[in-house]
């Protein structure tokens, strides 16, 4: 506690006000950069605030075959969203929470939200809703080892196994560190995608049933927990995002200069995802499983190459 | 140690008076076993906390060695789940087993014998109680087994486990007798240095981790733990599960509380077979359609975490590292109470369901969630707690374990702590869509047969035990901090005690509270916002339209699983029958696949059959003629006689 209470409490409060306030407006950039680059006007992008007051004035619609589980899935995604994004450092403006093992918690908060998403779509006993969970338990088991390889050559690079010190502590100075952070960096890039349902894993815009992942699992979800789905994937996006881009932070001596440092890096993150949404086609869900598989071996020779 | 007996004595008891009642025989059973329970688990946490460590020696001169018996402090952690269990059976035995099914005194009778001898087992530092107690658990397990003997899946079963757990024994006795030959006594007690690294020290370890392997179902000596489960009533199977193939642990453990000097090349065997019982053990549950069958792999699965982490914990001990050490061995062990209370609760749950709907098969439920509400959330408790979920308690144990091996990243250059790691979280994810696709298929959607729609929620004598089990694994979820110091203690009787960490100070536990605390208060917050737009529900789901006009239309157990089966191809081998579509205007076509156990039937059972089928052959040698006999009798004396002339 050396430093003064005063600047915490306000580093504190910024994160969690970002935290808070700030999810939907990433996939309104995202969707922004989709428009102006196929020279459409496109949504405003305020619109997914606007759809979150809408839906949370609108009356639920349940199956007479859900039970309570149907809600579990919208609350776990927000909570563990919440709690992931109070262990993950917004850039170099400090951490509210921060010890040693937070990676594992943070990875399997991620991995609770999952469950419970899968769980509430099984719960309303549609088959397209099963096919969607049947994907997504699918390859994030192969998410899963990508994440924990990245984590695992950033926790030999640093040796730290706390969040903040392993996405900070390292940086791009060192020579030594450099390629393999590149390696991770590529890794984790394809982890953020398909866990957050982009192209060319998953398309958020896709009006086939059939070929949905992450959307099809929330087909019947509406009102106020649909705005929780909502919400919860735009803090994934946020929280995912932070992880992705903190190691490419340059340090700044002011405070507020990190602050706008992160913002711009996210800001940067969306108008990328824009890009490559814009430029790629989805892949057919056979291919899926090879590009998740590059994420491991991207990870793993990173580690590798942090060995020798 | 007197309570600790007493305790052992109630639940050998406790099946003897339904012997000779006419009602209320589980009554009486499940109140002695819970009173056994209640006083062994005050002797045992009294050790626990720090209390001096009891030893029982009998007076009479041929066994009068010290230290019979000695309730220290690895005995005591194994207790917590050895009386906690049993207890817990006995009390859903009330109204799972009642008085109309078959053989239900005997299962009273021997649930009780298992429950003493494994209480007895734990406590035992000597060869010839340790034999006592092993033998009488593996023959009360037997009859457990067998209580459905009607049934010849039931036989096959209890068959399969007679031989296995014989041969187990019969590895246990060259380990006790080298044992003897290396230390001049039966006292199960510390080795000299540098044994270890001996020829004899090699043939110690291969046969104890054959013998303790076989009970605790290590990947390549699982083959009986799958049909055994699923034969046995659930609440037996639970004690199996949940305790009894802990005693292969035991085993392990103990062996490794010996050894000062353990080589290098224990720990990595017990890591690799560790990785290979986790990542198969959950590869071939996926591959289940039958509950119990599905559950028995995932006790493979977790034997495979305990493995990776006391293999962890061996090459801190080996190699002078205390923290890796410390974190390996109490990351296994807490695996082995967490996974006793999740897989006792798992096992309580399915059997709750299979008293409900009469069936084992995954694709002939659905919709229970409705229809038992309690049992659901009792089954999901144990889901979210097996695959190691914050902020249960199998988030805990395998966050040591995870710990120990980032640490060990940087102590060692070589990677193999990587495999922990990797393997951890491929389990993870693994496990999270074997439990998605259970839970999913027995309790949620619509039932899939009229059996499932007619289910109706246990008697109260079930759901009693099952919240129990349910609560303990919140406890130890939510506040880790409260079995530090017992673990401290457990794991310092494990090695050598000097300059070993607290585990308290090493690693903190208490911000694992503080988040589990937030996430509870949010959920609070967000469930309240969500309460008051709840509707009824009276219309079926949406499904873009197609509202669904047969329950049969649901994804099954199977098609959820069918992505990743298909996926481990390589290693589950599924098989599947029919289902080709062949003319214009097709007929029903019946579609079947199951995935085959890789040893019991693919290696084991083809292979035993041909010995058999050769043994055939041998008999042409014993014809039941006499006079042939008597021939061999003279052929025999003249070969003799030629000997002993030459």
């Amino acid at each position: 506690m050396s430093q003064p209470l005063i600047p915490v409490s306000i580093q504190w409060a910024v994160h969690l006000l970002t935290l808070l306030v700030l999810p939907p407006l990433i996939p309104g950039l995202i969707n922004k950069v989709k428009a102006v680059m196929a020279g459409r006007s496109g949504p405003p992008v305020l619109q997914l605030y606007y759809d979150l007051a809408k839906l949370a004035h609108k009356r639920a619609v349940f199956s007479r075959t859900t039970t309570w589980v149907f809600l579990a899935g919208p609350i776990g995604t927000v909570v563990a969203g919440m709690v992931a994004g109070l262990l993950v450092p917004f850039g170099h403006t400090g951490t509210p929470l921060s010890f040693e093992g937070d990676v594992i918690l943070f990875a399997y908060l991620f991995g609770l939200a999952r469950f419970l998403t899968v769980l509430s779509a099984l719960d309303t006993g549609s088959s397209f809703e099963g096919m969607g969970a049947a994907r997504e338990v699918a390859f994030s088991a192969l998410a899963e080892p990508a994440l924990f390889l990245g984590f695992a050559a950033l926790a030999k690079a640093s040796s730290s196994l706390s969040l903040s010190t392993m996405l900070l502590g390292s940086g791009l100075g060192s020579g030594r560190i450099a390629g393999p952070l590149i390696l991770v960096l590529v890794g984790w890039a394809i982890v953020f995608l398909a866990e957050n349902a982009r192209i060319p894993v998953d398309d958020p815009n896709t009006h086939l049933e059939l070929t949905m992942i992450h959307e099809v699992m929330v087909l019947d979800h509406s009102g106020r927990p649909l705005a929780l789905v909502l919400y919860g994937a735009s803090l994934k996006l946020l929280v995912l995002g932070a992880m992705l881009m903190d190691p490419l932070f340059p340090r700044a001596p002011q405070a507020w200069q990190n602050w706008l440092i992160f913002y711009a890096g996210l800001g940067a993150l969306a108008v990328a995802v824009g890009l490559v949404e814009s430029m790629t086609a989805r892949f057919r869900m056979t291919k899926v499983p090879q590009f998740l598989i590059a994420g491991i071996l991207a990870s793993a020779f990173a580690f590798l190459l942090l060995l020798v | 140690m007197r309570l600790y007996l007493l305790a052992v004595l109630l639940m050998m008891s406790s099946g003897f008076p339904g012997l000779f009642l006419r009602r209320r025989g589980g009554e009486v059973a499940a109140v002695l076993m819970s009173l056994g329970a209640v006083i062994g688990l005050t002797a045992a946490i009294r050790v626990l906390a720090g209390g001096p460590v009891a030893t029982f020696a009998l007076p009479p001169a041929p066994l009068a060695t010290a230290g019979l018996l000695t309730l220290d402090p690895i005995g005591a952690f194994f207790a917590i789940p050895v009386f906690l269990l049993p207890a817990c059976a006995a009390i859903y035995g009330i109204g799972y087993w009642d008085d109309h099914q078959e053989n239900v005194r005997t299962l009273r009778l021997v649930l009780g014998l298992l429950a003493a001898s494994l209480a007895f087992l734990i406590v035992s530092t000597h060869a010839l109680p340790f034999l006592l107690g092993w033998e009488g658990m593996a023959i009360s397990a037997f009859i457990l087994v067998m209580t459905e003997d009607r049934l010849p899946e039931a036989r096959r079963a209890g068959w399969i486990y007679l031989v296995c757990t014989h041969t187990g024994t019969l590895a246990l006795f060259g380990a006790f007798a080298i044992l003897y030959s290396a230390s001049g006594h039966w006292v199960l007690s510390g080795l000299p240095r540098d044994f270890a690294a001996s020829g004899q020290g090699t043939v110690l370890f291969v046969l104890c981790l054959f013998g303790f392997g076989l009970k605790a179902g290590i990947m390549p000596l699982h083959l009986w733990l799958p049909p055994t489960h699923a034969a046995a009533p659930s609440h037996v199977s639970s004690v199996m599960s949940g305790v009894l193939i802990k005693m292969g642990i035991l085993g392990l453990v103990r062996l490794l509380s010996w050894i000062p000097d353990p080589p290098f090349w224990w720990g990595a065997v017990l890591m690799a077979l560790g990785a290979i019982s986790g990542i198969l053990g959950v590869a071939f549950a996926l591959g289940q359609h039958d509950l119990k069958r599905l559950l028995a792999y995932h006790s493979i699965e977790n034997i495979g975490i305990i493995l990776l982490g006391l293999g962890l914990g061996t090459l801190g001990k080996s190699t002078g590292h205390p923290v890796i050490q410390l974190l390996g061995f109490a990351g296994a062990l807490l695996h082995v109470l967490n996974h006793s209370l999740f897989k006792g609760l798992l096992f309580l749950a399915a059997g709750s369901v299979v008293h409900a709907v009469g069936l084992r098969d995954l694709e002939r439920m659905g919709g229970l969630g409705r229809r038992m509400p309690w049992t659901s959330a009792a089954f999901l408790v144990g889901s979210w707690a097996i695959c190691g979920l914050p902020p249960l308690n199998g988030f805990v144990s395998e966050w040591l374990i995870y710990l120990g091996s980032f640490r060990a990243l940087g102590f060692f250059q070589w990677p193999w702590s990587l495999v922990v790691l990797t393997a951890l979280a491929l389990i993870g994810a693994l496990a999270m869509a074997c439990f998605a696709k259970a839970y999913g298929a027995v309790f949620q959607g619509s039932p899939r047969t009229e059996a499932a729609g007619a289910a109706h929620e246990s008697p109260r004598s079930m759901l009693v035990p099952m919240g129990i089990l349910a609560v303990a694994c919140a406890i130890i979820g939510l506040a880790p901090m409260l079995l530090a110091p017992a673990l401290d203690r457990v794991v310092a009787a494990l090695g050598e005690g000097t300059g070993m960490p607290h585990l308290s100070l090493l690693v903190n536990l208490p911000s694992l509270t503080i988040l589990a605390l937030v996430m509870l208060g949010l959920v609070v917050l967000l469930w309240r916002w969500l309460r008051p737009v709840d509707s009824g529900g009276t219309l079926p789901t949406w499904d873009c339209g197609y509202a669904v006009s047969s329950p049969r239309m649901q994804y099954t157990a199977s098609s959820f699983a069918d992505g990743l089966v298909g996926g481990l191809r390589w290693v589950l081998w599924p098989m599947s029958h029919g289902g080709k579509v062949t003319r214009s205007f097709p007929v029903d076509q019946p579609f079947e696949s199951h995935v085959p156990d890789p040893v019991l039937d693919r290696l084991a059972d083809p292979v035993f059959r041909s010995l058999s089928a050769g043994a055939t052959l041998l008999r042409f040698f014993q014809g039941g003629q006499l006079h042939v006999y008597l021939l061999y009798v003279l052929l025999t004396l003249l070969t003799l006689l030629l000997w002993m002339v030459a």
